[in-house]
């Protein structure tokens, strides 16, 4: 069993994001890059799943601040190949992107390739659907746990409300990962060092992006509110007073 | 090529979804700007019932076996031929387990580019998309010809139509070699509380930071006598069971008090408290998505205020 994992990086939301100077996009200069969570979700579902039926993970990303350490650290938990794209992706798109991941997948011909259900910096959810349909594999998102059984796997798919459709899709697939079985662990920084003396980050130059198939933003901005919170200024003990208050005037209290 | 704006009306267990109708609405007023009508497309297996509460100029349905459960396989194989066929300008999908799992396919299969999480359109046709976790909004022009769109919740008012619509049954084109099958569907647990009940709720996010602080929020709901509610990543560390998680893929609670704790607000949370009447939001981040849809908001650090407000609790009853 061979699980490729694409991961990405995107912004941390906790940071204040801010627009560039061309109105477009998003000023980069100060983003503070983390890993999309739900990718975190599908490292840890495929270590799951080696530990589980034995295999192969191999993890890949684009270039990014602390991809490197990303990568130690998925070596750390179990990840056997790391590979990293470089390049120029600065006008891609979740098409161009899609299709150079594709012939890297092409080549390393995995049996499952879990993707985070989607990432939140641009116009999410694109990417897993996009390389499914360009490898010829079927794709199943919202996954939140999957077992695998001679050459099918069966997953566990999320609608609202907490209902669950049992899936059964044919091998090799690629699957959207919303949760993993259990909450992606911890690695202690110790033993990411261990691995950095061993493990080997392979780089791939992508040339030629084809941009085709994607779409442009003419307008960047903050969302307009049409009313903001009325904030409750203070000390702790001056706060819970007001929301004492408002709980008695709603006769919750 | 037409200007007909199509929605793939989405349903599960012979129940159309709410953004089905969200995306009706949306399509009625971009259809306002491309002139064409607002056609609905209905998938399924003896499902033409669910054709008449939709608010379309018509209704495009096609019947097939394999069409009886969702399968993004037999979906996109049936809808690629009749977008094909009829050059819609628009197909609108749900940003949703259904949408998100079709729209994109079908991009790269028609070569029609995808805009996704589009929560409006302009009145003269631009999307308007939600992105960074609701902290920023994108627009551009809809691609041409035909584009395809993800929808999300909460631009459009979800409307049901008034009278049924007529209904044209197309052919189901062949349905072979699928990939993936549907086994079974898991019910919901029903056993703990049920959130959406509740008249308070005491909502925990990440800000909690670890499965044993949850116990502060737990004291406060116990001096409230409400329930402890929480997002996704509160469940998905394994903090709180799945029965309490509020949101897209959780419950929908509409209490009269919502007070979330450490939740940033991203519009995966706020699909399913934002009916709630009155929210008060206690995030220390003032720039926080929390406080567009709280009425009352404060910065005060929740491990400074919890201890303090049950204690104040306890005093005022
Ligand atoms: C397909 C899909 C479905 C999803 N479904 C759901 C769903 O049903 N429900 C859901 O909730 N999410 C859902 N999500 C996830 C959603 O996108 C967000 O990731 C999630 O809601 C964020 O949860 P949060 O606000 O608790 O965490 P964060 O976004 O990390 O926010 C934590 C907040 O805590 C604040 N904070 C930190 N420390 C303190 C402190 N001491 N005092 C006060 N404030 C503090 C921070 O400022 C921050 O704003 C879904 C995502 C996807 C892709
Ligand atoms: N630049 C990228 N490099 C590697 N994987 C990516 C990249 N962009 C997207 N992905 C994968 O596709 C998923 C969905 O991303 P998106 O379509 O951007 O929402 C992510 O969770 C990743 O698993």
């Amino acid at each position: 069993m061979k699980i490729a994992v694409p991961v990405k990086f995107v912004p941390d939301l906790v940071e204040e994001l801010t627009i560039d100077s061309g109105g477009t996009a998003l000023d980069t200069s100060w983003l503070r890059l983390i890993i999309n969570e739900f990718d975190d979700h599908a490292v840890e579902q495929a270590i799951l799943l080696k530990e589980r039926g034995g295999g192969q993970v191999i993890v890949a990303m684009s270039e990014a601040e602390g991809a490197d350490d990303f990568l130690f650290a998925s070596a750390a938990k179990g990840a056997d190949q790391l590979i990293k794209l470089t390049g120029d992706f600065s006008a891609s798109n979740n098409h161009a992107l899609a299709r150079a991941y594709a012939d890297l997948l092409k080549e390393l011909q995995p049996d499952l390739i879990l993707t985070g259900v989607q990432a939140h910096n641009d116009l999410d959810g694109s990417v897993g659907p996009l390389l499914a349909e360009y490898l010829g594999m079927p794709y199943v998102g919202y996954v939140s746990g999957l077992t695998v059984a001679g050459d099918k796997v069966t997953v566990r798919k999320e609608y609202a409300g907490g209902l669950i459709a049992e899936m059964e899709v044919n091998l090799p697939a690629v699957l959207g990962i919303q949760a993993a079985e259990q909450p992606p662990r911890y690695v202690a920084y110790s033993k990411i060092r261990q691995v950095m003396g061993t493990a080997k980050i392979e780089e791939r130059v992508v040339a030629d992006l084809d941009l085709s198939g994607g779409i442009t933003v003419s307008r960047m901005f903050q969302p307009e509110v049409a009313e903001r919170a009325t904030m409750i200024e203070g000390s702790p003990e001056e706060v819970a007073d007001k929301i004492i208050g408002i709980l008695k005037e709603l006769g919750t209290l | 090529m037409s200007q007909d704006i199509f929605v793939v009306v989405e349903h599960l267990r012979e129940q159309v979804a709410d953004i089905s109708h969200v995306m009706l609405a949306g399509a009625r007023q971009l259809s306002g700007s491309t002139g064409g009508k607002v056609m609905a497309v209905l998938l399924g297996q003896n499902t033409q019932g669910l054709a008449n509460s939709l608010a379309a100029d018509g209704v495009l349905y096609v019947d097939h076996p394999s069409l009886a459960e969702f399968t993004s396989d037999a979906y996109q194989l049936a809808l690629a031929g009749l977008i094909q066929e009829r050059s819609p300008r628009a197909v609108i999908f749900g940003h949703s387990s259904i949408g998100m799992d079709i729209a994109s396919g079908l991009s790269a299969k028609l070569g029609f580019p995808v805009v996704s999480s589009c929560r409006n359109f302009t009145a003269d046709g631009k999307f308007v998309s939600q992105i960074c976790g609701g902290k920023i909004m994108a627009e551009g022009e809809l691609p041409a010809p035909t584009a395809l769109v993800t929808m999300v919740p909460g631009g459009y008012k979800a409307e049901e139509g008034n009278q049924p619509p007529a209904v044209e049954t197309i052919a189901a084109p062949a349905l072979d070699n699928l990939r993936i099958s549907i086994k079974q569907y898991i019910e919901p647990d029903t056993s703990d509380v049920d959130i959406s009940k509740e008249a308070v709720l005491v909502s925990v996010g990440r800000g909690i930071q670890n499965k044993d602080n949850i116990e502060l929020a737990t004291e406060l709901a116990e001096a409230l006598g409400c329930a402890v509610s929480a997002s996704r990543p509160v469940v998905d560390q394994g903090w709180m069971p799945t029965t309490r998680l509020v949101g897209k893929s959780g419950k929908r609670v509409k209490p009269k008090i919502y007070l979330a704790l450490g939740i940033s607000g991203a519009p995966e949370h706020v699909e399913g408290m934002s009916d709630s009447q009155v929210i008060i939001a206690v995030n220390t981040d003032s720039n926080a998505p929390i406080y567009n849809i709280a009425k009352y908001g404060t910065t005060v650090d929740m491990f400074d205020l919890l201890p303090v407000l049950t204690d104040k609790v306890k005093q005022a009853k």
